[in-house]
């Protein structure tokens, strides 16, 4: 049971502020809440405050604060589930969730909050029943439209970019204007997976967690029944074995409760009937130790090198060479390498410290700037290699005890993290093989059913 | 329009309101009742226009209505006087045909906090609690608790409970729990609403039934029921067996406390429950939502209090990633510090004493605490590293 409901801008502006029970502080408790957050200290967690008898919780969500606040002994999951609900909800709602959306649409997100919760406690969160009781239609900034996208080409002829809808295309409200006859019937499934993989210095896999997630954001009538086939050498735990390949192996998956698994076992198909917005969680989490090789290495090199002539402080080099070992198709969109200097050393950006680099690519860029170096490879071919060499003169280095590069990376520089997207990829192999509709609603034109695969890096880090 | 002041703009929006024009006009009256609002939650005081909101409020529009009613909640308190002449369109909207604008107005009649509104709110609440509609019964039943904590200290109307009690046995699940809720607010003083052996079983019956949040609670109430017999334990035990592989954390959760409290004097199930919930925690620590990861890792660190050896397999997991906000990182070090053992302690002291030389000196120190904290076990292995350290010569290390 919560007392209090805000949500405020990155900058701690109130947008909106709902209490339910009336007993406790007022508007300035906001405040209160922005005033604390940011006078913490580095080792309390920021998550759960106290103040007084209250209890703050909160999350982030596309940089804004949704803040609750009890005098209660809850739940931290339960409030925390509610709190990501909420922000679905907004976010499916308004189109998407930030401070532009929440400030056009205050009257919606007002009703959503009554229906939601009463009296501070949750009566329901569920799109289906929602539905009937909210009334207010959405603000969007600009009517969506495909064929925005300049879609048809010179003559008038169909070009490619009618197979291809962009990453935002399902970032539009789930409830449009009702009086809206041509709304697309649309259906978007994205397999996400998100890479986490730590590799020491010698180049041995340290950790390597590769977690995936089924999501599916539905724009067709609720109700419509729909199969979703995943590829049929799916094979969950270590001893189940199907078909004669190796298989996809997953360690554990966990499907919402309400997918229908009766063929799941068989033919590895999914039956579900979802609501119309984003289906909350078919979260398939999978953890599995991948035996094969990462995608990419970087190996860097310390060369403690001085050039000649440098009057001030000590030069560090490092070279980082990137092969990858994916297919040429494959090609990973963007591939960023920061490797920040470690502590003891004087900011990087000072001006006596330079950065002289060497790049394989034209398009590459290379800067230095708070505190670590980035490298951005804004296309990189699988099976390529690409290399870069940088030597950066930071004065009142240390440097290491005088031996050489055969010691452990010199005090500048800290482990080299790698974030980038394999589109079309999944590390695991994982492929929907097809999404069926069981039958087509009524009197809409054929839905557009649009499959995404994808590949993220949570966090690849390489120590140097 | 930040150059005006708030007395200008009540102005201009009273004189707006009052337009006949604009009053015929459907969407041009919302457009301005939305104005109103949207001032309202940036924080000027509107409540010069009370009088003008509450004519408005007659309408068919429910858009309309429902802004009209959120003003009102938001200003009666200030304003109860002119919030009365709105509780007559209140009352003539709690019979209204649509089941909305009846569950609506009653919500809001019940929100108004003003002193003398408890004479008219009775007779809609108890009208509400037997209404077909149970989008009604639900909002009628919270009803009662808002009005009971109006009063204060009054006494408990005995009938009113005793509907309440029977309304448990209701068809909608969103009202049942609504009136375990509202009891457990009226019967504060003698300890919140009593389950008794038929209401536990009729609530383990109905819990498929719920969703998520609605199960979250009622494991939260069966807190308080002591089964009578073993057996009867244990019937209980294999019911609430499936909710330990919920997809929501909450319910996990709550079964999980469920179990441990009503298993007490059985500890080899405590110990497979928390096995149990050992797969799900740890999903947990690595979901996408940070808080989520941090309350996880919190409640890991709980476990590992009582049961030393539960998570030491799994301390790869610990791990820090490069991208974690500094909380999460501090609760990882604890942890691992605290799941140390014979077969780890090499590989968990090598990646500490890569943290120590982290880029945020709080964050090294808090490796570094962790190292000394282990070292009262692993002496030797530990000892040796903190001396590599100190040969680093780096301020903010050495002491």
């Amino acid at each position: 049971m919560i007392s209090q409901f805000f949500i405020l801008s990155s900058k701690g502006d109130p947008l909106i502020y709902k209490d339910f029970r009336g007993d406790t502080g007022g508007r300035d408790v906001a405040e209160l809440f922005y005033r604390k957050l940011t006078g913490l200290s580095g080792d309390e967690s920021p998550v759960v405050m106290h103040h007084d008898d209250r209890h703050f919780i909160h999350i982030r969500h596309s940089g804004l604060y949704l803040v609750a606040t009890t005098s209660e002994n809850i739940s931290p999951f339960s409030l925390l589930e509610l709190l990501s609900r909420l922000a679905t909800l907004l976010g499916d709602y308004c189109g998407s969730l930030n401070e532009g959306t929440i400030s056009r649409n205050v009257a919606l997100v007002y009703e959503l909050l009554d229906e939601v919760l009463d009296y501070g406690y949750v009566q329901t969160t569920s799109m289906e029943m929602l539905r009937n009781f909210i009334q207010t239609e959405a603000v969007v900034s600009k009517p969506f439209s495909l064929f925005d996208l300049s879609s048809v080409g010179l003559f008038g002829a169909e070009t490619q970019q009618s197979k291809v809808a962009p990453s935002s295309a399902a970032s539009r409200p789930v409830l449009a204007s009702r009086s809206d006859q041509s709304q697309k019937n649309e259906v978007f499934l994205d397999v996400v997976e998100r890479l986490s993989v730590l590799i020491a210095s010698n180049g041995s896999l340290l950790k390597v967690d590769v977690q995936g997630e089924i999501r599916l954001k539905s724009f067709l009538p609720s109700g419509s029944e729909m199969r979703i086939g995943l590829t049929e050498e799916f094979c969950v735990g270590k001893s189940e074995l199907r078909g004669y390949g190796p298989g996809i192996r997953v360690d554990e998956v966990s499907f919402h409760s309400s997918v229908l698994l009766e063929e799941f076992e068989s033919h590895r198909i999914l039956r579900l009937q979802p609501p119309q917005g984003e289906a909350p969680g078919l979260p398939e989490v999978t953890m599995r130790p991948a035996p094969k090789k990462p995608s990419s290495q970087c190996q860097t090199a310390p060369s403690p090198a001085t050039r000649g002539g440098q009057v001030s402080g000590r030069a560090t080099g490092a070279r980082a060479v990137a092969p990858t070992s994916l297919d040429e198709r494959v090609a990973p969109g963007r591939v960023e390498l920061a490797c920040p200097g470690k502590a003891g050393t004087e900011p990087s950006v000072s001006p006596n410290s330079s950065l002289s680099q060497e790049l394989s690519g034209p398009e590459q860029k290379a800067e230095l700037g708070e505190g670590a170096l980035r490298w951005d490879l804004p296309r990189v071919q699988g099976g390529s290699q690409l290399s870069g060499l940088f030597q950066m003169d930071v004065p009142g280095l240390p440097g290491p005890p005088g031996q050489g590069p055969s010691t452990s990376a010199p005090l500048g520089l800290g482990p080299a993290s790698l974030s980038f997207e394999l589109p079309r990829h999944t590390c695991s192999g994982l492929q929907v093989r097809f999404l069926r509709l069981a039958f087509r609603p009524c009197g809409n034109t054929n839905p557009h059913k649009w499959v995404r695969h994808l590949s993220h890096s949570d966090a690849y880090v390489i120590r140097i | 329009m930040p150059y005006l002041g708030s007395e200008d703009v009540v102005k201009e929006l009273k004189k707006a309101l009052c337009n006949p024009h604009v009053q015929a006009d459907r969407l041009r009256y919302r457009n301005v009742i939305q104005r109103v609002i949207r001032h309202m939650t940036q924080g000027l005081d509107m409540s010069g226009v009370f009088m003008e909101m509450v004519k408005a409020s007659a309408t068919v529009d429910i858009v309309q209505k429902k802004l009209v009613y959120l003003y009102m909640c938001t200003y009666a308190p200030l304003k109860p006087d002119l919030a009365l002449l709105a509780i007559n369109t209140l009352c003539k909207d709690c019979s209204d045909p649509n089941p909305m604008v009846r569950g609506l107005a009653l919500r809001s009649m019940c929100s108004l906090r003003m002193p003398g509104v408890q004479e008219y709110i009775q007779q809609p609440i108890l009208n509400g609690l037997r209404d077909k509609a149970s989008y009604v019964r639900r909002v009628a039943v919270l009803g009662c608790a808002k009005m009971h904590n109006l009063h204060g200290d009054s006494e408990v109307d005995g009938a009113l409970v005793n509907e309440l009690y029977s309304l448990l046995r209701d068809q909608d699940p969103i009202v049942v729990v609504n009136c375990l809720r509202s009891l457990e607010e009226i019967l504060k003083q003698e300890g919140g609403v009593v389950i008794n052996k038929p209401i536990a079983h009729h609530l383990l019956n109905r819990m498929p039934k719920l969703d998520q949040w609605g199960q979250a609670e009622v494991l939260n109430f069966l807190l308080r029921y002591q089964p009578r017999s073993e057996e009867e334990l244990f019937d209980i035990l294999n019911l609430l067996d499936s909710f330990l592989k919920s997809s929501s954390p909450g319910v996990v959760m709550g079964a999980t406390k469920l179990f441990l409290i009503l298993a007490k004097k059985f500890p080899h199930v405590q110990t497979d429950v928390l096995v149990q919930v050992k797969g799900p925690l740890l999903a947990a620590c690595s979901s996408e939502s940070r808080e989520l990861c941090f309350a996880a890792l919190c409640h890991v660190r709980q476990i590992l209090h009582s049961l030393p050896g539960h998570f030491s397999s799994h301390y790869k997991k610990f791990f820090c990633s490069y991208s974690e906000p500094h909380y999460i990182k501090l609760q990882k070090v604890e942890v691992l510090c605290e799941l140390v053992n014979d077969e780890n302690v090499q590989q968990v002291l090598e990646e500490l004493r890569g943290y120590c030389t982290d880029v945020s000196a709080d964050f090294a120190q808090a490796a570094i605490f962790a190292i000394g904290g282990i070292a009262r076990t692993y002496t030797d292995q530990c000892v040796q590293i903190l001396t590599e350290l100190l040969g680093l010569r780096q301020e903010h290390i050495t002491t």
